[in-house]
């Protein structure tokens, strides 16, 4: 069975700097992978190209029976139902934390202003922001801010979930309330994607690891394993940089 | 003989015909000019991610013209002068249009001639302050709003088009000042606004003192009231 996500040698250049080199990747549903990496090492442009924020250059790219680049007029119907966080949150700042979590559902999924606003409350309340919904991302903390996005990204009920390093814009102490959300969200047997420097969250919440270096996948295996034993000298140089 | 208030108490009334008429031209011609300009300054940001990215078919050709279209109008009203403007279209366009089509007197009277050129005017300055608000809108948001998979026109809508309003609130409130200002240059086409107004009392008077204080004074409290409408508005968005 083909996956929910497959990359075939895939190919992606900006001009003449090529960053993607002949990717081959099947992610099946309900895989939580993570990605890890130097930077520079093309993570994040991998992540974006799965919603079409980049489109590739070469090769084929399979995206909920979607492929692109042939199919690129479709890419609203990938964007449906492919969630994506970001590293600076990027909340609309002229809607309250609600309308945020509210917008997918109404202008996405067509739903009435009633029910948005129930599926917005009950997501807030999951990520631990019920009593933040009336407030305006510039009112909240990094981290309130980031949980507001997840539950934005969630509210349209995607089958996949895109984090591009979610936490990497936040004081440690804040770093624990999204990795927990994000935690929850992999319990749910959502399909996730997440570039990160989160050793952690890896080993207790990916059910994949990848370790990308110069624009290719140069390990992909099981987290714990990968992590305990690193194979390659260039992940285990990775490993010490990032002080795990 | 000093200056005396009765000649302006007199010229009231006439002033005040007046300056009705500089605001109706300036507030049709502004409004007309945000639209005109709204409408430019978006065809010109075609194809770039600061309106959603490329389109395909027939809305990427119909982009690729209207982009065009809207750089060739906007540089055409830039390097002329108003006045040029405002002759051509009360003067020479019924020639224009005499010449290519043989149809004879075709002719906005005075006052259309002048809203046209007004809103054409304002338009062309006005497109430029909305691309440059459009391009000021974090990219990072755009993104966010294209990752959720709406269309173009709900990401102009909803997103950008209230992000970038506040930040071109400032530059199009001296627009507006601008163009209220612009609208004594009628004087050349015989539009009796104040500025006209007060040049007829003078001529039969000869109070230039008063009268082009009082003019003076009118204008003022015009371009006053503009400036404050904007702040009220500039103030109710705070929070973006």
């Amino acid at each position: 069975m083909s996956g929910v996500i497959e990359f075939r040698d895939v190919g992606k250049s900006f001009g003449k700097v090529e960053v993607l080199h002949d990717i081959d990747l099947a992610i099946e549903q309900k895989e939580v992978v993570v990605i890890v990496g130097p930077s520079g090492s093309g993570k994040s442009t991998l992540l974006r190209c799965i919603n079409g924020l980049e489109i590739i250059t070469s090769g084929e790219l399979i995206v909920n029976g979607i492929c692109l680049p042939r199919q690129r007029r479709q890419i609203r119907e990938i964007r449906k139902e492919v969630g994506m966080v970001f590293q600076l949150f990027y909340l609309f700042p002229h809607m309250t934390a609600l309308d945020n979590v509210a917008f997918g559902p109404r202008k996405v999924r067509g739903a009435s202003r009633s029910e948005a606003k129930a599926i917005a409350d009950d997501l807030l309340e999951k990520v631990g922001l019920s009593d933040r919904s009336s407030h305006y991302p510039a009112e909240l903390s990094g981290g309130q801010q980031q949980r507001v996005a997840i539950a934005r990204a969630m509210a349209v009920k995607p089958k996949i979930m895109l984090f591009d390093e979610p936490t990497s814009a936040l004081d440690p102490e804040l770093r624990e309330e999204v990795l927990n959300v994000m935690t929850a969200v992999a319990r749910e047997g959502i399909t996730m994607v997440v570039v990160t420097h989160e050793m952690s969250f890896a080993s207790k919440a990916g059910s994949r690891l990848l370790f990308m270096d110069d624009g290719r996948i140069a390990e992909d295996g099981d987290p714990e394993a990968l992590l305990r034993s690193p194979s390659s000298d260039r992940l285990k140089d990775f490993l010490k940089h990032v002080g795990y | 003989m000093g200056f005396e208030f009765k000649y302006i108490v007199e010229s009231i009334p006439a002033l005040i015909e007046g300056a009705k008429l500089t605001w109706y031209i300036t507030i049709i011609g502004i409004t007309g000019g945000m639209v005109l300009g709204t409408v430019a300054g978006l065809l010109r940001l075609t194809g770039t991610r600061a309106v959603g990215g490329e389109s395909y078919g027939f809305w990427r050709v119909l982009g690729v013209v209207g982009q065009k279209l809207a750089i060739m109008y906007i540089e055409l009203i830039r390097g002329t002068p108003i006045i040029v403007q405002a002759m051509f279209i009360y003067f020479a366009l019924p020639m224009l249009i005499e010449v290519s089509t043989g149809i004879k007197g075709v002719r906005f009277n005075a006052l259309t001639a002048a809203i046209i050129t007004i809103i054409i005017n304002a338009g062309a300055y006005m497109a430029e302050i909305v691309r440059g608000a459009v391009e000021s809108v974090n990219k990072g948001l755009i993104e966010a709003g294209m990752a959720m998979g709406i269309s173009r026109l709900q990401l102009i809508a909803n997103i950008i088009g209230p992000i970038a309003f506040k930040r071109a609130i400032p530059p199009l409130g001296n627009q507006f000042i601008i163009s209220l200002k612009d609208t004594s240059l009628f004087i050349v086409i015989g539009v009796g606004e104040l500025t006209r107004q007060g040049q007829e009392i003078m001529a039969s008077n000869f109070r230039a003192l008063e009268i082009w204080t009082a003019v003076a004074v009118c204008y003022l409290i015009m371009t006053s009231a503009l400036a404050l409408m904007l702040k009220f508005v500039e103030k109710r968005m705070q929070i973006i």
